[in-house]
């Protein structure tokens, strides 16, 4: 029995533009079960619906259908239980510019209930903890993105919850910082935290995530270990180099070949094939090439990614999405 | 137990937005810019303006005229402070509270009463200006004033802020906030006494409580506490105050980004 479990979750939003009610289906029936321990992560493009499922698992939004239980609270009956065992750690953070991590930590931490000076104290091993000590006492808008990042997740955390909601954790960040934040994540993990994390970043998804799950459109498309994922697709991924102006032409010719199972166009002239065996597919990409007059200037074989998984389940490339 | 919390989470909210505003005081001093400008502009202007009113010296100019003043002072700046909390919507301060089991009135008495400690240091610092002016008022008169004019800040800004919850966009804030306060001001006989205004205009005034208010506000500085415009208001307010932030309340309890 997992930690978090949901079933059919969904939500809709209406948007009014000029008279005209349109009706975006954000979540579409959303089926989850996350164990308990585990660093969970929920990869889509944006507007897959990764934020919205996040608010209504953290009680900021009222689901339109579906049932959830988040530590063993149900999310519609007992709010209350929810929200003390959950942290939520929202996409664009939450800290005031002209406050010090500090004063955001405590009041924080206050803010859960607890008392004053068990909050001072538990602010202080926070700064430590997050490698924040050095600024602590600075206000938030001098801070550089991943410290910024850092303050939010601490704040996050600072009522040590069972489950930590972390909504795209690492967008914006320079790669030292991604990697750094990576390993706080795995920290909060060792610590016997329960982390949800959402993301657009395959690296991330791949690197720090025991099972992921693939959205997209507010609908879950795939779900696993990341392995798990790649190996299901069977076969290789061919990506032929031919140059801008032939690259239409070529990928024209090689629709429909018996030797390949999906053909897709990517920028720089570079055609992406899905084939069964990598080795027995490259001669006969070159030859049938070559039969209509298109030379190859690069040819590469490798293993799928989690970005083939993407483009097998929904026809597009997670990338350019 | 319960009602405890409640005090302590508005306390906490209260101590954080008085930090805040501590930190950037220059907020306080510009909101209180303009009203100082006009009473430098209109001193000259008030004694002549005001005489068909009673004014017979500078002094009773400035009883007729700083009251209103102070009204229109709590009704404007208390419904502006909506977009101070678009800002924190925006930054994701309130949905990190709204996570935790802080209690949502708290989220909203917490920044009224800050607003309310902001307005009567502006309150100050125009009637100590008035002061220099030959204004003069009893104490327990300014007091009960001042009473006043916190309950007129409860309520405008309960105000500003659930429109700022429900309508979540600073332009169509702005327009609301515009539309509601030109119309309130000009009942009010803020700026202008309302009895020189035409009949229509003075019946519709009847029904306003903050045109009770600055009667009573008048009273007041004129010396006479014993005026009952003085409780009309007062209750009139109070219970304004409480409609106000009850539903303002629920709106911080609901509402969603
Ligand atoms: N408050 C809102 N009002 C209207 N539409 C929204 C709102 N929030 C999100 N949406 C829409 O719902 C879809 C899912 O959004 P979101 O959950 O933010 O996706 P993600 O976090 O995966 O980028 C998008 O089409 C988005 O435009
Ligand atoms: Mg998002």
């Amino acid at each position: 029995m997992g930690i978090i479990q949901t079933t059919g979750l969904k939500k809709s939003y209406e948007t009014r533009a000029h008279r005209k009610t349109t009706k975006v289906e954000a979540v579409a029936g959303v089926d989850l079960d996350v164990a308990e321990g585990e660093i969970f992560g929920f990869l889509g493009p944006n507007g897959a619906g990764k934020t919205t499922t996040l608010r209504m698992l953290s009680t900021l939004l009222p689901p339109d259908a579906g049932e959830a239980t988040i530590a063993g609270a149900d999310l519609r009956k007992e709010p209350a239980k929810v929200r003390a065992a959950i942290g939520y750690i929202a996409q664009g953070g939450g800290t005031q510019d002209d406050a010090t991590a500090r004063e955001e930590l405590i009041l924080q931490a206050r803010m859960h209930g607890i008392s004053k000076a068990e909050a001072q104290r538990r602010a202080v091993s926070a700064l430590a903890a997050f490698d924040l000590t050095e600024y602590a006492d600075r206000p938030c808008k001098t801070y550089s993105g991943g410290q910024r990042r850092r303050v939010d997740i601490a704040l996050g955390i600072i009522h040590q919850p069972k489950v930590v909601f972390l909504d795209e954790p690492t967008s914006g960040l320079d790669p030292q910082s991604r990697a750094h934040m990576w390993d706080e994540v795995r920290r909060l993990r060792t610590e016997g935290m329960t982390i949800f994390l959402t993301t657009h970043y395959l690296e991330e998804a791949d690197a720090l995530c025991d099972r992921i799950a693939i959205i997209d459109g507010g609908v879950i498309v795939a779900e696993g270990t990341p392995d798990a994922l790649k190996r299901e697709i069977s076969g290789d991924v061919v990506t032929v180099g031919v140059g801008e102006d032939f690259a239409e032409k070529a990928a024209e010719i090689l629709t429909g070949q018996t030797f390949l199972t999906a053909v897709e166009t990517r920028d720089g002239g570079r055609i992406r094939l899905a084939v069964e065996a990598g080795e027995t597919a490259v001669p006969l990409v070159m030859r049938t090439l070559e039969e209509a007059g298109i030379a190859t200037s690069t040819i590469e074989v490798h293993r799928p990614t989690l970005d083939d998984v993407f483009l097998t389940k929904t026809g597009r490339s997670l990338r350019e999405s | 137990m319960k009602s405890l919390k409640i005090l302590r989470d508005i306390w906490l909210i209260f101590q954080r937005n008085m930090l805040l505003m501590l930190r950037s005081p220059l907020w306080v001093i510009l909101g209180v810019s303009q009203p100082v400008v006009y009473l430098l502009l209109f001193a000259p202007l008030l004694k002549p303006a005001l005489a068909p009113m009673g004014a017979h010296s500078q002094a009773d100019a400035y009883r007729i005229y700083v009251p209103g003043m102070l009204v229109a002072l709590a009704l404007a700046g208390g419904l502006y402070v909506g977009f101070d909390l678009l800002r924190e919507l925006a930054g994701g301060i309130i949905e990190r509270a709204r996570v935790t089991p802080v209690s949502r009135l708290a989220l909203l008495l917490g920044r009224s009463l800050r607003d309310v400690v902001v307005l009567v240091i502006q309150a100050a610092i125009i009637v100590v200006l008035s002061l220099l002016f030959g204004l003069t008022v009893a104490i327990p008169n300014l007091l009960i004033g001042y009473g006043l004019l916190a309950m007129i800040t409860l309520t405008s800004a309960s105000f500003s802020y659930g429109i700022a919850l429900t309508v979540k966009n600073p332009a169509v804030l702005g327009q609301l906030i515009n539309n509601v306060a030109q119309p309130v001001m000009l009942l009010s006989g803020t700026l202008l006494p309302i009895a020189l205004a035409p009949l229509w205009l003075r019946d519709a005034a009847n029904g306003n409580p903050f045109n009770w208010a600055v009667t009573g506000m008048r009273a007041l500085f004129t010396g006479h506490p014993d005026d009952p415009a003085i409780w009309k208001a007062a209750v009139m307010l109070a219970a304004l105050a409480v409609i106000t932030i009850a539903w303002s309340g629920r709106k911080f309890a609901r509402s969603v980004r």
